[in-house]
């Protein structure tokens, strides 16, 4: 039986192809949309309805299928081998879930409607594909074909003066970005001998376990797959192309790109870069300060940039970088319970924060103004929108019940005794982003009505569309226990008890007197920190 | 007939759902979301009491988050402190809820209302059972989230919006502290359960704890009483969350909810009294906030104003009495607290509505002759507040005077200072609004409240007389009352004669006034406490905003990426082509990704 998995990267390719042949762009994508959003349902109930399938996940792969590609050179075997399991199973959910709101909340108005919807199915298919590839070749290919229609799309169907040099900013960063990765790629296969080279990620994962890189080999591949990654994610201080893409680009690319493709970032360092290379961020130049210091600068200095935001595209974009903060002090505490957080807030988050922007785009459609100071009172006229922003923006406040709270309380937790003191400026970033968030609701929503001309016409879509992602919200933060386990189970197969042990030795004895754990983590942040400003003497090695 | 275990579910199941229907199908039909509501509140009154006269069992916890060997989750626990908080919620809650049928009627949110009020239910119900910390801490975030959204119920008034904000990250500031005191408590004890946790402190006595490091997690702890009970220093969202409709006041900013952080305080007793400096903090704070607000209180020109700062004062008793170990005393007055204080709330509430919604009590006078009914359970409730002997205020205060004379003397000379002030405050409110000549026209035109509103202050004005009699209540509580005998009478003496000069001195200074005769600005704007927070947190931060936000546009965009990239790659010419508009840039990088690509190729 040909695996669910190939439908869903096969359908939006007929749908492509459909467009093409002058097929009614918007049905075919939503169609599209809906048709992959029942292959994940309808095949996963199946799955349910098994007895204790999903109990599989934890060692293998579900729906595991390959193609056999060929054999490139300088590459090794390349296959189109797909699977998914418990880390990339509920990013394959986020994605279908988010792309059918991101079609529906597009107004129906589009110009040169076959092109923009074309291009909105190809970013579908790339994040699809990317989460369900198990190939290197294919996993990076898949992204690359997410990135030119990001150009596209917001250079013709942007928003504000500019758009255009906002598309090519954001193009160079990311090209920039894969740029980096490739090289960590072809560094990566390099090490391996010709004989034995391919792209599968499963037996790269046994072989580099069996034979590990050495010391410095490692932390080169972690240099280039970090900075690469981390531009794709918005890493400070590669964080600079995010806001002002998000804020230009149509709706439905903003939905997509913040809440699912820049998540592709995060889950290859968790596919990849922590599996392969598990000593590589401890020997790093500067050591793990420099990662430190690199959280805290997401989680602070773009939380109080935030607050600086006078629009309310500008405020969103922001947010959505600083909250990828949370999500690398998770990674990079690399504890068990720290890691499936992660995977929990990948999706609560690419939730919220697709709601967040589906509901500014809906009002950049009424009102003519994005200064925040200049609005107020909308909730008089659009109270569905208004009940749907305070709750997306409650969850990404972290309100417990909602979709961020279990992830983000994971990867407390989890990172607590490693990175003490980035765990506390965690914790005030909780505080910051109530007050960005909070401030806005009030300057929009609440208070007088304070902007005339307000265009009071509803497309249902649009609200059929943003009613998903609350009743997603909603299901996901007030029944994470249904998938927390079996991420957890995944984690632990797939990173490998071993690796993970050898990697934890190293980073100190958790099991030991913790108490001492905490203030040694705390003592050498501190020094490590201060010594990072003066000079680092791994740096001379 | 002993509850099955299972009904215990009911008290958080019915109340949610109720929440979520409304929001979701119910609100077009006010009177299905008003019946669902009032009977949810009633169902989990019954449900309580049922389960604690037929003594039935906790039902066993389930587990809502697990990772590993991590979990977070939810369970009961159902000892005589619990039960006490059990029934003064659901029974308040009650009463309130069908104060509001009055209160409310033909308000536009009123679907909304009723919803946030039985999500309000729903999370308050959660604190009192919780078994473990992280449960307390969801419910605890929850009551906050229902709290915002009732102060902002009229979201058209920007002040009623900023002061919905302003709880909820003056709140927020309190709870950072709380999560850093779970962790902390995790990591130095190991568990989260109160019954693991008590039974580990009981057999090891905190051998090989650090004492600092716990010793500040229990003041992080700490800092979401601060924050939920409004001490000082986070004291400042509660007056102004009196924004709120009044019955909300009433039951969350009154009776319940403030309540929280000193039933939190009696649930962690057994952790406090192992940090000897962390209870002193906790005395400290809490003495100097009664004393502190009850100054504030004298010189309020606005009924619920002033019943706020009389909370605050009331309730920075109750943290002093567990800051000076006698937790059962706090909750003694807690419970007393929680039926005169949602009965003078009420009565205010009742006040306002007769006056279409005027609150100045200098705007008042007279409302003796117009609105008898509300006046007299006005009177008992202030009463028992001021601590009139025989009355439940009475007994309660008593017990946290005598037991801060036992411990520390200092305590106890500020709670019979803070004893005078609100006998006077309550004297001066009770003759300017309900003594005297009608002074506004809103006054004159005023009549009783329906009975819907009435009964509820029925039933709380006989609550706030009995409630102290015999020591019903204080032994179901659960702690020990040894300090009464030590010096007792002269304890008894002393307050009896403060309550006399305080009302004595505001009847000689109010009575037949039209107009504040004592003027103090400074103690009529709060110390302005709000001003200097406006001025160095708000405006500090924003500066401090602004200064990373340039910091981000013009050196770590500008400079170091850009900058880098260029001296590195020779990024320069892409940026130059970029501006241009032209393909060049893409081209070229697209070009240098080939180029190596071909290296790597030629290479392995």
């Amino acid at each position: 039986m040909i695996s669910p998995l190939f439908l869903l990267v096969a359908l939006p390719i007929f749908g492509l192809v459909a467009i093409i042949f002058r097929a009614p762009a918007r049905l075919t994508t939503l169609l599209v949309c809906v048709a992959n959003v029942l292959v994940v349902v309808v095949s996963g109930l199946q799955e349910f309805f098994k007895v204790h399938s999903f109990q599989v996940l934890s060692t293998h792969f579900l729906w595991e299928q390959s193609i056999p590609w060929g054999n490139l050179p300088g590459l090794g075997e390349v296959s189109f081998k797909v699977g998914v399991d418990g880390i990339s199973f509920p990013l394959v959910i986020l994605t279908v879930v988010v792309a059918l709101a991101a079609v529906l909340v597009t107004p129906p108005r589009v110009e040169r409607e076959r092109l923009f919807y074309g291009n909105l199915l190809l970013v579908i298919l790339g994040a699809l594909g990317a989460f369900v590839s198990l190939d290197l070749f294919f996993l990076y290919v898949f992204h690359e074909v997410a990135l030119i229609p990001t150009f596209l799309l917001i250079g013709m169907w942007g928003h504000g003066p500019r758009r255009v040099f906002v598309s090519y900013q954001t193009t160079i960063y990311l090209l920039a970005g894969s740029l980096a990765i490739l090289i960590g790629f072809l560094i990566l296969l390099n090490a391996m001998p010709a004989a034995h080279r391919t792209t599968d990620l499963v037996v790269l994962r046994e072989w580099f376990l069996n034979q590990p890189l050495s010391r410095s080999t490692q932390v080169q591949l972690y240099a280039w797959l970090l900075i690469g990654f981390g531009i794709l994610v918005g890493l400070f201080p590669f964080h600079g192309w995010a806001p002002p893409a998000y804020a230009a680009s149509p709706t439905g690319l903003a939905m997509l790109h913040a809440g699912v493709l820049k998540k592709f970032g995060i889950y290859a360092l968790l596919r990849i870069v922590l599996p392969l290379f598990p000593l590589a961020p401890r020997d790093f130049v500067f050591g793990e300060n420099l990662v430190s210091l690199l959280i805290v600068g997401n989680l602070l200095v773009i939380g109080w940039v935030t607050i600086a935001q006078r629009r309310l595209d500008q405020m969103l974009g922001f947010s959505s970088v600083m909250h990828m903060g949370y999500l690398f002090l998770g990674l990079f505490a690399a504890s068990q319970l720290s890691l499936s957080g992660v995977v929990l807030l990948m999706v609560g988050h690419g939730l919220s924060v697709s709601g967040l922007f589906a509901i500014n785009g809906v009002l950049r459609e009424k009102v003519d103004e994005g200064d925040m100071s200049r609005l107020g009172g909308l909730a008089k006229y659009f109270p569905f929108f208004s009940f749907a922003f305070v709750i997306f923006a409650l969850a990404s406040i972290g309100l417990p019940g909602l979709a961020n709270f279990p992830g983000e309380v994971l990867i407390f937790f989890g990172s607590w005794k490693r990175y003490p003191l980035v765990t506390i400026a965690a914790l005030f970033g909780v505080v910051i982003s109530s007050i960005y968030l909070l401030r806005a609701v009030r300057r929009v929503f609440f208070g007088s009505v304070a902007h005339e001309g307000v265009r009071r016409e509803i497309f249902l879509s649009s609200k059929i569309g943003i009613l998903i992602l609350l009743v997603s919200v909603l299901g996901w933060g007030l029944l994470p226990g249904l998938w927390s386990q079996k991420a957890n189970a995944s984690l632990s197969h797939w990173l490998g008890t071993d690796a993970l042990k050898v990697a934890m030795k190293k980073r100190g004895n958790f099991n030991g007197n913790e108490r001492s754990d905490v203030v040694a983590s705390a003592g050498s942040e501190l020094v490590g920190i201060r010594l990072f400003f003066v000079v680092d003497p791994s740096f001379f090695k | 007939m002993v509850m099955p275990s299972q009904f215990w579910w009911l008290i958080l199941g019915v109340p949610l759902l109720v929440a979520l229907f409304v929001a979701a199908v119910a609100h077009p039909f006010r009177k299905v979301s008003a019946a669902l509501s009032l009977g949810s509140a009633l169902l989990c009154f019954g449900v309580s009491v049922w389960g604690i006269v037929s003594k039935s069992m906790a039902p066993s916890f389930f587990s809502w988050l697990q990772a590993g060997s991590f979990s977070i989750s939810f369970g009961f626990t159902l000892d005589g402190l619990a039960q006490v908080m059990l029934l003064v919620v659901t029974g308040v809650g009650f009463l309130i809820h069908l104060f509001s049928l009055g209160y409310m009627r033909g308000e536009k949110g009123w679907s909304r209302y009723f919803g946030c009020l039985s999500l309000f239910m729903f999370s308050m119900t959660g604190i009192v059972v919780s078994n473990n910390l992280l449960m307390i801490f969801i419910f605890w975030e929850l009551v906050g989230v229902s709290s915002y959204a009732l102060i902002g119920f009229w979201f058209e008034r920007d002040s009623a919006a900023a002061a919905a904000n302003k709880a909820f990250i003056v709140n927020r500031i309190g709870d950072f502290g709380f999560l850093l005191g779970i962790l902390g408590v995790w990591t130095l004890l190991g568990s989260l359960n109160f019954v693991e946790l008590k039974n580990g402190v009981a057999i090891s006595q905190l051998n090989g704890v650090d004492q600092t490091l716990f010793t500040l997690s229990i003041l992080g702890l700490f800092c979401g009483v601060m924050g939920k009970s409004a001490q000082i220093p986070l004291h400042v969202w509660l007056p102004d969350a009196m924004e709120g409709p009044t019955p909300v006041s009433a039951l969350i900013h009154a009776a319940t909810m403030v309540a929280a952080g000193v039933y939190f305080l009696c649930r962690i007793f057994f952790l406090l009294e192992l940090a000897p400096i962390a209870l002193q903090v906790v005395a400290a704070i809490g003495g100097v906030t009664s004393l502190f607000a009850a100054i504030i209180a004298t010189q309020q020109n606005d009924i619920k104003r002033i019943l706020a700062y009389s909370t605050l004062s009331q309730l920075g008793l109750m943290v002093m009495a567990v800051g000076v170990a006698a937790p059962g005393a706090a909750m003694f007055h807690l419970t007393t607290h929680a039926f005169f204080k949602a009965l003078l709330f009420l009565g205010a509430g009742s006040v306002i509505h007769a006056l279409h919604h005027e609150q100045m009590i200098w705007q008042m006078g007279g409302l003796n002759r117009r609105m008898p009914i509300t006046a007299l359970c006005f009177t008992v409730g202030m009463l028992a507040l001021a601590g009139c002997p025989g009355l439940s205020g009475f007994f309660s205060k008593e017990t946290i005077l005598a037991a801060a004379w036992a411990k520390n003397p200092v305590w106890f000379w500020v709670g019979l200072l803070t004893t005078f002030l609100t006998a006077f405050y309550m004297m001066r409110l009770l003759v300017v609004v309900f003594w005297g000549e009608e002074k506004s026209r809103s006054a004159k035109e005023a009549h009783e409240s329906s009975w819907v509103m009435l009964v509820p202050l029925f039933l709380l004005a006989i609550l706030s007389v009995v409630a102290g009699w015999g020591h019903v209540l204080a032994d179901h509580i659960g702690f020990p009352q040894n300090h009464e005998g030590t010096g007792g009478s002269f304890v008894m003496g002393a307050s009896i004669t403060v309550f006399v000069l305080g009302l004595g001195l505001a009847w000689l200074s109010y009575r037949n006034r039209s107009k504040e005769i004592w003027h103090w600005p400074l103690v009529e704007k709060a110390f302005g406490v709000d001003r200097i927070y406006q001025k160095v947190f708000v405006r500090g931060h924003d500066v401090l905003s602004c200064v990373w936000s340039g910091i981000d546009r013009f050196l770590i965009q500008g400079i170091v990426v850009r900058g880098g990239a260029w001296t590195v790659a020779g990024m320069g010419h892409v940026c130059r082509a970029m501006q241009s508009g032209s393909l060049q840039g893409y081209v070229f990088l697209f070009g240098v990704g080939l180029a190596i690509i071909l290296w790597w190729l030629w290479k392995g």
